[in-house]
């Protein structure tokens, strides 16, 4: 089913896009979508979304199960506490991306914002896992709580990440490919020893990203990762507690 | 996710319709509220750009009468009208809207010998700000104006007709106001002399901006943050003549985490500035577009707690909050668009006007080269 969301409320388009999932549909193009936020939001469906265009804020909010590719770029807070599904942006997005994020996959292909991965969290079965192709700025993966966060900085001509990774970080792994100065590193990070099994699960993350852009596996898995894990698991517990 | 803020400068020169900076901002209107949206607009007066333009709202006949008395006694005024507007319905409560071009008398000049015509001009601006009596200087530039009030701005901007006008700059804003109330003098942008900002955050530093900019003789009296950093671009800019890279490193100056791993004589140099103009800091979320009629920049916090997007396109250089805004105006290309980096003002300028008064000059990494000022 092909939806024209060329003036197109978020409200609008979002009903459009129920009644299509409630009819039975699991395909869905939106076409000409330009900053219409909240697509997707809360949508608990097993629906394979398309959207040209640029998507606008909270893009697959608390969402649980649809997969959602972007053919351009998104906006801020994609995947804002999203529980479950893909969201594949074959472009860059803006700031906080994932944020609060509890479960489900984020891929990536160019750059993130500020602040991207803030305050992921895991919980038993539920990992989420954001996989970013090419930069981020600032405070990336702040406060994150859990889950898998993997950096490629597969444009060389960019810094990889800015200041202040990690800050606030307290569970949950980052895995950023090539190096990153100390002095980039918040205060609650540090680098960790890689693992066997830290190989086989970026293999086998690196694989499903490479498939859904196409890119060769094999260029981008030459290079070593380097390994962030919390240096504690309650960084500011003695600030509030007595 | 209050306000949103665009801009967008023809690099050439080239004027256009205020129709694209209205389809830009109402693109993002569910960042605003309805209590204030406004416009800038640069090259819109060319009749008259060699005249200061005056646009003052009124709250009755009887300021309007003190306030021209006061402007016939230091200005020649050349000519006089009200502001064009048209039938909105959701534009209500509406002041007087008049507009003045102005040339600063000679007497008055020779009296004031000391003072720039611009001095001159500001000292008017704020005794009629200042006095509390109802009336408010909305804009004082040449060959710009704004155009603004209490509305959604894509309503304001149909309510003053601007798709009739064309600059060859625009800026604009649409308001959520949080700590203080919407009123037309309020909206933004905020004006003085050809400077204009919108201004989408907060300045917790207010305060000690405030006290800091009265000792220069600026008079804080629209009720809202957003004017202080209007004044201190003034003051950087215009008053103490340093380039605008530098204006941007007091306004918001590298961290002191970042200072520490300078070399010695660039830290020297930082630390300096941030101790003779610790005042002049604004501490707080903030994303900002400024222009002077010659150039547009925008930049945000050093965290970065607002959001804004640049692009270029053929002549055409733009700012927005969100990347809809201006792909609504200008269908781009991958690579067009671009995320401003924190402590890099992203710059539209221009092209032909040598900034005399710009004597530093700008490194590749978009530092400010400091041994050269």
């Amino acid at each position: 089913m092909i939806i024209n969301s060329q003036n197109l409320t978020h409200k609008k388009l979002n009903e459009k896009i129920r009644s299509a999932v409630k009819s039975g549909i699991n395909r869905i193009e939106l076409k000409n979508v330009n900053g219409q936020r909240y697509i997707a939001s809360g949508l608990k469906a097993d629906v394979n979304i398309k959207i040209y265009g640029t998507a606008g804020n909270d893009l697959g909010s608390f969402m649980s199960g649809p997969e959602i590719n972007v053919f351009g770029n998104a906006q801020d807070c994609v995947a804002n506490t999203m529980d479950a599904g893909k969201i594949v942006v074959h472009g860059s997005v803006g700031d906080i991306l994932g944020y609060g994020m509890r479960g489900g996959k984020v891929f990536i292909k160019d750059d993130a914002g500020y602040r991207a991965g803030i305050h992921i969290k895991s919980y038993k079965e539920m990992v989420p896992v954001i996989v970013i192709g090419g930069s981020v700025h600032d405070f990336f993966a702040e406060y994150m709580a859990g889950g898998i966060i993997i950096l490629l900085g597969l444009d060389r001509n960019k810094k990889i990440a800015g200041n202040f990774i990690g800050t606030g970080m307290h569970g949950g792994t980052i895995y950023i490919r090539g190096k990153v100065e100390t002095y980039q590193l918040g205060k609650e990070v540090s680098t960790v020893k890689f693992e066997e099994t830290d190989n086989e699960l970026i293999k086998k993350y690196l694989a499903e990203f490479c498939s859904s852009f196409n890119l060769d596996y094999r260029k981008i898995a030459t290079q070593k990762f380097t390994k962030l894990k919390a240096l504690h698991h309650r960084p500011y517990g003695t600030i509030y507690a007595y | 996710m209050g306000c949103s803020i665009a801009g967008i400068i023809d690099e050439k020169g080239n004027r256009f319709s205020g129709e694209k900076i209205i389809c830009a901002i109402k693109k993002m209107y569910l960042r605003a509220n309805g209590l204030g949206g406004g416009f800038a607009g640069y090259g819109i007066y060319p009749e008259n750009s060699d005249d200061f333009c005056f646009h003052i709202i009124y709250n009755d006949e009887k300021s309007r009468e003190n306030t021209e008395s006061y402007l016939k006694h230091d200005f020649e005024i050349v000519k006089e009208e009200p502001i064009p507007t048209r039938t909105v319905k959701a534009i209500v409560n509406r002041p007087l809207l008049f507009r003045y071009f102005l040339r600063v008398k000679d007497e008055i000049k020779k009296q004031f010998y000391e003072m720039t015509e611009e001095d001159i001009v500001m000292r008017s601006v704020m005794k009629i700000n200042g006095a509390q009596a109802g009336a408010f200087v909305i804009s004082s530039g040449k060959n710009m104006g704004i155009f603004k009030g209490v509305g959604y701005a894509a309503d304001i901007g149909k309510f003053y007709k601007l798709e009739e006008y064309s600059g060859y700059c625009w800026i604009a804003h649409d308001r959520f106001p949080t700590n203080t109330p919407g009123w037309w003098g309020g909206a933004h942008p905020f004006g003085l002399l050809n400077f204009s900002i919108v201004h989408n955050g907060e300045i917790s530093s207010y305060g000690i901006n405030k006290r800091y900019l009265e000792e220069f003789g600026y008079r804080l009296t629209l009720h809202t943050d957003s004017e202080a950093i209007l004044y201190l671009f003034d003051l950087l800019l215009r008053k103490h003549k340093l380039p605008m890279s530098l204006a941007h490193k007091v306004l918001c100056p590298p961290l002191w985490s970042e200072i520490e791993k300078m070399p010695e004589d660039e830290r020297k140099f930082y630390e300096t500035l941030r101790i003779i103009y610790g005042s002049a800091l604004i501490n707080g979320p903030s994303a900002i577009i400024v222009s002077d009629g010659k150039m547009m920049f925008g930049f945000t916090d050093r965290l970065k707690l607002r959001p804004l997007v640049a692009a270029r396109n053929g002549s055409k250089f733009y700012l927005a909050s969100e990347e809809c805004a201006i792909q609504e105006i200008c269908p781009l290309k991958k690579g067009d668009v671009f995320f401003p980096k924190v402590g890099e003002p992203a710059i539209g300028k221009l092209r032909n006007t040598e900034q005399t008064r710009n004597k530093g000059t700008r490194n590749g990494h978009g530092k400010f080269r400091f041994s050269s000022v």
